[in-house]
């Protein structure tokens, strides 16, 4: 049981910061980012070239899929999502354009890092074995604990800072927002920018688990979007809250029925459409917020 | 009297120059040329547009659906399963599947087609996979080895009178289902432009525009939203069968996200605003993504920076181009 929980926290620290990156670009744009897992793809693999390939500290090569996705996510909003959102009237649009982007991202993977699966070596030796109650590899303790002190990170700079105030300005209401002086054109930028940062980061400690491959992209959306349906969509705490639920759902899900084969994933899928069902807007969401 | 009127007159010659394109033209420029593997592409361009014609009604009762790659893969599976395993004849199976699949969309719709906007789309997108994940988790659909050596269609006759031949015996199979798919197609598109011209169509564009003022007015929204998308889901039951029956093998890999998302990209290409905006997108995307082969690995590249620029030019679909040009030319 132990175990299982401890798994379940390790997946639901990840998850959270998925769609941490998910929700609050949705809760400022109103754009469901179809490219979200793409993105997370692209900071797996600019882990990898800097630490796998080139030998650079793996700190240094997080902090290089950071800026990387960071910049893509402001070009983006820059150059695609804000001329859109500008000129179409119907919400439409942005979601074609954001399922037009996912394909565009996938080609240049495939062409700038290939279809093959790569793996970096582990930046920590050693497993934590604790009275075989709980069994856990000292890297995965490590990407954890740098996970949850990134969403710490996150919530403080929301809550603190200037910009932080400035987004949550935004998500709140757009026009209020901008009648108080806020640069909604600039401000937007950055909360796309770092929405596509955060699925960055995610990759990039991931890769030293995982591994990265091309074809990830795609299912990280939909578990992405899961988290974001169950927490509620464009509220922080309902991601976090959300990611850490899917996480433990796995975890026990898998500990428990993989008797009855690979069927984890339809009983949580069923499990969300009931639960939809009786709540739409999630459990943090406002009603049609 | 609106047999007169010029622009039905229009609309009529319009129609028939399509049929006339489809059924007669088409095969003969095929069999001219010798392109014999136009007829699977044109074919699989037919269903697909049954399916788009789908995701299309959904969009016209304001709800953006990217799980007809669920009811596609349904029907193909329903149909499968009749065929194989209780022996029914193809052509009985076809309807069976497209009401199988609107039972469904029923059952799971009453639920979710209280979410709107982004919450219907990621639920009917998540609904792809579960359909996926289930196939392969029921024992009647045989898991990931799919149901496989599918027999042809067989003989359809009303009273002795044979309609349609068994397709066994057909030498030419590849025109025998080309013909087949358009018909169906023909009927899908004809049903679907009597909908929307109709009392029914009228009130899925109220509720388009805002369900709460025709929820006041006294529209039964809950009852329409249901309905339309069971028979939204029936075209896609019905594609889906069909695409099994002419690949004669079903997998549950058979319609994915991908699809589904497909689907919906047809409707937008073509345009939102207009019935033979899906038929027009899927065809364009179908083709497009053919003809950029030559190209290959930048063929995604290419065939995501078209869909961009498309989206960023023209938001409204390719039918909009028309209008647009008028606009320019009045000014």
């Amino acid at each position: 049981m132990e175990q299982v929980m401890a798994n379940g926290v390790y997946l639901g620290s990840q998850y959270a910061m998925i769609a941490l990156g998910l929700t609050l670009i949705f809760a400022l744009m109103n754009v469901l980012n179809f490219a979200h897992g793409q993105m997370y793809v692209i900071g797996g693999f600019v882990t990898y070239t800097f630490y796998g390939q080139f030998g650079l500290p793996f700190v240094l090569a997080l902090l290089m899929s950071c800026v990387t996705l960071a910049i893509l996510g402001a070009l983006i909003e820059k150059f695609l999502f804000g001329p859109v959102i500008r000129r179409s009237s119907r919400e439409e649009s942005t979601m074609l354009l954001a399922a037009g982007l996912a394909f565009l991202l996938d080609a240049m993977i495939l062409l700038v890092f290939g279809e093959k699966q790569r793996g970096v070596p582990k930046i920590v030796d050693g497993v934590l074995n604790w009275d075989f109650r709980i069994i856990m590899p000292y890297d995965r303790i490590l990407i954890c604990f740098l996970a949850m002190v990134s969403i710490a990170a996150f919530i403080a700079f929301m809550q603190f800072s200037k910009t932080g105030r400035a987004l949550r300005a935004l998500a709140q209401d757009r026009d209020a927002a901008q009648l108080m002086g806020v640069n909604v054109n600039r401000y937007s930028m950055i909360g796309f920018a770092l929405g596509a940062m955060l699925a960055g980061l995610v990759g990039g400690l991931l890769v030293t688990i995982t591994g990265v491959n091309l074809g990830m992209g795609g299912p990280t959306s939909i578990k992405a979007f899961m988290m974001v349906m169950i927490g509620g969509a464009g509220v922080i705490s309902g991601a976090i809250l959300g990611g850490f639920i899917l996480g433990m759902l796995e975890a026990v899900g898998l500990a428990v029925l993989s008797q009855y084969g690979d069927i984890t994933y339809l009983v949580i899928f069923v499990a969300l459409m009931i639960f939809l069902a009786i709540r739409p807007q999630g459990l943090m969401g406002k009603p049609w917020g | 009297m609106n047999h007169l009127d010029p622009r039905r007159l229009r609309a009529l010659a319009c129609v028939a120059a399509f049929l006339v394109g489809v059924f007669w033209l088409i095969p003969v420029l095929i069999a001219v040329t010798g392109l014999w593997n136009f007829y699977f592409t044109l074919t699989s361009v037919a269903l697909l547009s049954v399916a788009s014609a789908g995701v299309w009604l959904t969009f016209y009762i304001g709800r953006i659906n990217i799980g007809q790659g669920a009811f596609a893969l349904i029907g193909a599976y329903v149909s499968a399963i009749l065929v194989t395993k209780a022996g029914v004849s193809f052509w009985v199976s076809l309807p069976l599947a497209g009401l199988f699949a609107s039972l469904v969309a029923i059952v799971i719709g009453l639920p979710i087609l209280r979410l709107r906007g982004v919450y219907f789309a990621m639920i009917t997108l998540v609904l792809t996979e579960v359909v996926r994940l289930a196939a392969l988790a029921l024992p009647i659909t045989n898991g990931a080895k799919g149901i496989v050596s599918i027999p042809l269609p067989g003989e359809l006759s009303v009273l002795g009178i044979t309609l349609i031949p068994d397709f066994s015996t057909i030498q030419n199979t590849k025109l025998a289902f080309y013909h087949a798919a358009c018909v169906l197609m023909v009927l899908c598109y004809a049903s679907l432009y009597r909908i929307v011209n109709s009392r029914l169509g009228h009130l899925c564009r109220s509720m388009q525009q805002n369900e709460e003022l025709a929820e006041s007015v006294g529209v039964n929204v809950a009852y329409l939203r249901v309905i339309v998308f069971a028979i939204s889901s029936f075209f896609g039951g019905l594609g889906g069968a069909m695409f099994g029956a002419i690949a004669q093998s079903v997998y549950p890999s058979s319609f994915v996200v991908k699809d589904s998302i497909d689907f919906m990209l047809n409707c937008f290409l073509g345009g939102l605003g207009y019935v033979f905006g899906p038929m027009l997108g899927t065809l364009v995307l179908y083709f497009g993504w053919d003809l950029l082969f030559e190209l290959g690995q930048y063929q995604l590249l290419v065939f995501s920076g078209i869909l961009i620029l498309l989206i960023l030019v023209l938001p409204n679909g390719l039918l909009s181009i028309r209008i647009d040009m008028i606009r320019k030319l009045w000014r």
